[in-house]
């Protein structure tokens, strides 16, 4: 038996491939939209791989260092140090921020890693080029996604930093390049004012009795040195020993330390399910609009050809045709209709995502996943062709 | 199974039920022979398609029998359950326009009756090439139908007809678009046609030029048939 849709799509296969294009366009905006969101999950495993930490200790009851602010007192990582099981111990700052580069400005996390080396936690484990930080001050370490190049020089605040080192997709959980400085130098970029806020501040304590006693001449200073600096991060990273399990070093923390610690799963379900749950809601939904608008399509053009053909599937009909050969016919050119906008979107989005300003990841299970209900769309959107075509009277091809 | 031609006996079809009730066939009794080739007039409205649609199986008699060589098709509310293997398998139908499958070339056009019945398409496709040979358009057999002319694709509508040898052909105005040269030649087809298969062939008719061909012509007015011989002449 010879396949009617195949010789139908072989005679039109214009409008077939013209109406496939359009939605395989359609189709590489889903496949993107999913990229996108699979993305975002990589961005969020590869800041938890990159800071190379076991656990995160966080100030309590916050959800801290990523999906909430958290503030720990800097002396802190001393005690956790000394614990079970603990085998580096370090404090870590991160500030979302504008960074100046030249004439312009990029949006990228700043992140205060302790003095130490590479291996410590916090810092970036690979370089791509140049050094890692080996001054106190003002040496940076930039993503290569932030547009920075060796010896350029970045913006923090009022201070300036050189470029020593770059790295790669080292980035956040929203996709902005790392840019990794010294802790200090960190610390005062998250409070640090300008000078007349800090004068202003300064008179506002000398004008405060209980600051400036003149019993107590070093009292007002002390206030104001306490005022201008910044004794706190916003989390410590611990490596722990092979021998131990998570849990067994972080229970004590929690206990005598009275902070929150989270392993890492714990903080990959924070940054899954709740720092990038929003957008994954979001890109559902767009999910969804684009398989309902793709269902339409298909099904539009499916019911258009066949309403075209209505007068040869009466005749085809009254030759003693099958109804069920009928349906196969339609179900086969929506198939192929699907199979053509998958080809095509599977393309677009491949060629496009290198484009996105966003890391977008084309994952083979969402490719199968996709052509699975791209087919399961087409075989649904026929039924409503199938319906009439099977409702033609015979008769209609005698008159 | 021997071939006896088709035969109905006091067919008749009711439309509506109660006060609107409407009978378009009333009684009707036809008998047409195996290589016989008889005419169907009538005026519009007089009740032609709705028999034409009868002995098509298309539509079931409200009574009456109809027997298509041995076997019985209807007879008085019975009737065999699979109508559409009936009409792929012993009915051939040639309509006023061509009606092909605009995705199909000619060849496959008449093969596709014989394919849909389970033959082999090499043989389904010989037995197409042996009959568009016959009728003389086998030079055509590649073409589609967009590229057929409207005598060529008449042809081809005519072999499809004939493809799977159905005891009878019914043939509804099937020389209405042609000139009167193309009407002839197409009722000579269909003589031959059925003289060299044995084939009842009804041609209804409105074409003024080829019903003089006929032997046996059947009127049909109001539902009510009669028969009455024809001139039986230009066939040569």
């Amino acid at each position: 038996m010879i396949s009617l849709a195949g010789r139908d799509i072989l005679h039109t296969w214009g409008k077939f491939v013209f109406t496939g294009i359009g939605l395989g366009l359609l189709i590489g905006v889903t496949l993107t939209m999913a990229g996108v969101y699979r993305g975002m999950v990589e961005d969020g495993r590869v800041l938890l791989d990159n800071s190379g930490a076991d656990l995160w200790v966080v100030q309590r009851d916050t959800l801290g260092p990523y999906a909430e602010s958290s503030s720990v007192p800097d002396d802190l990582w001393r005690g956790i140090r000394a614990m079970p099981g603990v085998v580096q111990a370090a404090n870590i700052t991160y500030l979302t921020m504008q960074v100046g580069l030249g004439e312009q400005d990029v949006r990228a996390m700043v992140v205060g890693i302790s003095a130490g080396g590479s291996g410590e936690p916090g810092w970036p484990p690979q370089l791509v080029a140049g050094r890692q930080i080996t001054r106190g001050h003002y040496e940076a370490v930039a993503d290569l996604a932030s547009g920075a190049r060796l010896g350029d020089v970045l913006r923090i605040r009022r201070n300036h930093y050189r470029v020593v080192g770059l790295t790669r997709r080292m980035v956040s959980s929203s996709g902005d390049p790392m840019v990794f400085i010294p802790l200090k130098d960190a610390q005062e970029a998250q409070f640090l004012k300008d000078n007349d806020a800090i004068l202003m501040q300064r008179r506002r304590t000398e004008a405060n009795p209980a600051f400036n006693r003149p019993a107590v001449p070093d009292l007002l200073d002390a206030v104001i040195a306490s005022q201008t600096s910044n004794s706190y991060v916003n989390a410590v990273l611990v490596r722990i020993a092979p021998e131990f399990t998570a849990q067994q070093v972080a229970e004590p923390i929690r206990r005598w330390k009275r902070l929150t610690v989270y392993d890492r799963a714990q903080m990959e379900g924070i940054l899954v399910g709740k720092l990038i749950a929003t957008s994954a809601r979001q890109i559902g939904m767009f999910l969804v609009i684009l398989a309902l608008v793709s269902a339409a399509i298909v099904a539009f053009l499916i019911y258009t050809l066949t309403m075209d053909k209505i007068r040869e599937i009466a005749v085809l009909k009254l030759i003693g045709t099958k109804n069920r050969t009928i349906a196969a016919m339609i179900v086969q050119q929506a198939l192929v209709l699907g199979l053509i906008g998958f080809v095509v979107g599977k393309i677009t989005a491949t060629f496009a995502a290198p484009l996105f300003p966003k890391y977008v990841l084309l994952v083979p299970f969402d490719t199968a996943a996709g052509f699975a209900a791209v087919l399961a769309i087409c075989v649904l959107a026929s039924v409503v062709a199938i319906r009439v075509a099977l409702r033609v009277d015979p008769a209609e091809a005698i008159g | 199974m021997s071939r006896q031609g088709i035969r109905i006996e006091r067919l008749s079809k009711r439309y509506g039920s109660g006060d609107t009730a409407f009978w378009a066939l009333k009684d009707v009794n036809m008998q047409v022979a195996p290589g016989e080739v008889v005419g169907l007039i009538g005026p519009s409205g007089s009740g032609k398609s709705t028999l034409l649609k009868c002995l098509g199986a298309v539509i079931d008699p409200t009574s009456g029998r109809m027997t298509l060589d041995d076997q019985v098709i209807y007879d008085e509310g019975w009737r065999v359950r699979d109508l559409g293997a009936l009409r792929r398998d012993q009915i051939g139908f040639v309509f006023q326009a061509p009606y092909l499958i605009p995705f199909l070339d000619a060849t496959d056009n008449v093969a596709l009756l014989p394919m849909l019945a389970g033959v082999p398409n090499d043989e389904a496709r010989r037995r197409a090439l042996e009959l568009l040979t016959a009728l003389d358009v086998q030079h055509r057999a590649r073409a589609m139908p967009s590229q057929l002319s409207g005598g060529e694709q008449q042809r081809v509508a005519i072999a499809r007809g004939l493809v799977n040898r159905p005891p009878v052909i019914l043939a509804d105005e099937p020389t209405a678009p042609l000139d009167s040269q193309r009407a002839m030649a197409v009722i000579r087809i269909l003589n031959d046609m059925a003289q060299q298969l044995q084939t009842a062939v009804i041609v209804v008719t409105h074409d003024e030029k080829i019903i003089p061909t006929f032997k046996r012509i059947y009127h049909i007015r109001d539902g009510v048939t009669h028969e009455e011989a024809g001139e039986g002449r230009g066939l040569g």
